[in-house]
């Protein structure tokens, strides 16, 4: 059961974060923490020892405004003091809103305009062909036509060591994603383009992993079903809380909820 | 300004059915009453922002008003190319309307920060680059834009900031507003640096040294004429902007005083050439680079030598 725990202690940290800062996008976290963790506590080759982390692996989260899950991930996973997750979004703090690679151990790629990733994924790819890639982006991410242009040249150049993770939680910015442009064949869009397209659910750590080791001899994608929001139940498919933070009433509801799960 | 705009936009929209709005997935809470009233005249593209401006530029060789909305670097810089040739290049009727001018969105990190975009949209022939100081110019300016010639660039703050000339101020683009007059310097401000030299200015007046103020809403067109007008007055001029030190309104009036061949005392403040990798507020980051009011009285203090 540490997989829970562990997940559950991320989740605690993203609402703290997001509570004290009242800054947005906790919907956008809670949608990826699974994939967080099955990233750098059974997938990526890290090595060294706490507070001094080195990942052979590459990771770049495109969707750069669900940081604070990966700032909660990388304190969890032992890349820093714990401690620094109160420098989050705070003036003279040290983690801003979206990623800047500057600002810790254990960010690869600075971000926060959508649509960057997959491309620089790619270039680690080429350069790194020992290592695995991986890119996790959004669903509404994926309407962005550079997404697309790196689709092609990622099979076309037969890019085993790249995967993406599309976190398919079905809501963006402003509206449900397939209603703003409908992409339910999402699967046959990637396999159409030359991928190994994969759906999971997004919530479920052993089959990400199994889905994340298997063998493949062309770049992968894992269409991750998720909920945005998930884990608190007031927040999940609901598009405010891209924008809103929880004032206390909230905070302290969906703490005893996230301390009840198990 | 986000809120007057949209406002503003309505009222215009409610007489001319031409004006067409479209949003690369971005406005929620704001763009809602215009999506409601004309759900025909409103379009989500999606969070594609090159492909915005594409269909944009469509609907005005269609003869459609199209206003474009987001944040201000996804809404200039991430579809630049389209909106060189399709918008600058063809001359067309589009409206690019960014939210977030300089720091305004300070903790979220550079990637929202918009210290470049008065740069680089000046830099296109036929564009008109406005940037609002306050709600009154941003109404005065959405107003005038449904009959202004070619493209244009609208560069809002984001909300809450305060009016600072009086209703019946007159705003028309191109045209500067003067705040104060005065006989010992100017300060010029533009965009959401407006409200912060009113400030500047208060300390000043307060201890009777008359500086005026005076906010240029349009920066292309520049009211070149009222720069001129303070060289020939010889006071010194100082320039006050939230965006980087290359290519703003410092550079469009420190071009003016060199060409006028008149050695005019002259100082920019500005964003020194760097991006930002401080975490905090708008103040916050304004104040790490001497954008504060109190840093910027004492830039004046010992520029002038009070
Ligand atoms: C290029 C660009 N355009 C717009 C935005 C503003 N924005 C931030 S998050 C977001 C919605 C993202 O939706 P999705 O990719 O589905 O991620 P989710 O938050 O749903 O997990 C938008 C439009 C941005 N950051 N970058």
């Amino acid at each position: 059961m540490e997989d829970v725990q562990i997940t559950k202690n991320i989740r605690k940290s993203i609402l703290d974060m997001m509570y004290t800062s009242r800054s947005s996008h906790i919907g956008s976290c809670f949608s990826i923490v699974e994939i967080l963790y099955t990233l750098y506590f059974r997938i990526l080759k890290i090595r060294g020892t706490q507070f001094d982390l080195v990942v052979d692996d590459k990771f770049i989260l495109s969707k750069a405004h669900g940081s604070v899950a990966l700032y909660a991930t990388l304190g969890e996973r032992g890349f820093f003091d714990k401690k620094k997750l109160e420098e989050y979004y705070v003036d003279g703090g040290s983690l801003p809103g979206h990623l800047d690679m500057k600002s810790a151990s254990g960010i690869e790629c600075s971000g926060g305009s959508l649509g960057h990733g997959l491309s620089i994924g790619i270039g680690m790819a080429i350069a790194n062909q020992k290592s695995n890639v991986y890119v996790l982006l959004g669903d509404g991410e994926c309407n962005e036509g550079s997404v697309w242009e790196a689709v092609m040249l990622a099979s076309h150049l037969q890019l085993a060591n790249l995967t993406a993770i599309i976190d398919y939680n079905k809501l963006q910015g402003f509206g449900e994603t397939n209603e703003v442009i409908n992409q339910k064949n999402l699967h046959e869009r990637w396999s159409a383009f030359g991928w190994n397209a994969i759906e999971v659910n997004g919530h479920n750590v052993d089959e990400l992993e199994k889905e994340l080791k298997r063998p493949s001899d062309k770049p992968k994608a894992i269409i991750a079903h998720t909920i945005k929001g998930k884990g608190v139940s007031f927040m999940e498919n609901k598009l405010e809380w891209h924008y809103k933070s929880p004032n206390k009433d909230e905070y302290l509801l969906a703490r005893s909820e996230l301390e009840g799960a198990l | 300004m986000r809120k007057t705009f949209i406002e503003s936009l309505i009222k215009e929209a409610r007489q001319n059915p031409n004006i067409f709005l479209i949003t690369p997935d971005l406005g929620f809470s704001v763009l809602e009453p215009f999506a409601e009233e004309f759900p025909d005249r409103f379009l989500n593209v999606g969070i594609a922002e090159q492909n915005a401006v594409g269909v944009a530029t469509g609907l005005a060789l269609s003869g459609k008003i199209v206003y474009v909305y987001s944040i201000i670097p996804f809404v200039t810089m991430r579809c630049f190319e389209q909106v060189r040739i399709d918008v600058a290049y063809m001359n067309t009727k589009v409206r690019l309307v960014g939210v977030g001018a300089g720091f305004s969105y300070g903790s979220a990190g550079a990637t929202h920060h918009a210290i470049e975009d008065i740069a680089v949209m000046r830099a296109l022939p036929n564009m008109t680059v406005c940037c609002p100081g306050d709600p009154l110019e941003v109404k005065g300016i959405v107003q005038e834009s449904v009959t202004y010639q070619g493209p244009m660039y609208i560069r809002l703050a984001k909300s809450g900031e305060p009016q600072i000339h009086p209703d019946d101020t007159e705003i028309q683009i191109g045209k500067s507003v003067v705040v104060h007059e005065g006989d010992q310097f100017a300060i010029l401000t533009t965009s959401n640096m407006l409200d912060v030299g009113y400030k500047v200015a208060q300390v000043f007046r307060r201890q009777g040294v008359k500086c005026s103020l005076i906010s240029f809403h349009t920066l292309k067109p520049f009211d070149h004429l009222k720069v001129a007008e303070l060289i020939d007055s010889e006071l010194p001029i100082i320039t006050l902007e939230e965006h980087n030190i290359i290519g703003g309104l410092g550079s469009i009036v420190a071009e003016q005083i060199a060409e006028s061949g008149r050695g005019v005392k002259f100082k920019r403040i500005a964003i020194p050439d760097q991006y930002s990798h401080f975490v905090g507020s708008q103040a916050y980051i304004r104040e790490k680079f001497g954008l504060s009011e109190s840093q910027i009285v004492e830039t004046i203090q010992s520029f002038i030598g009070f």
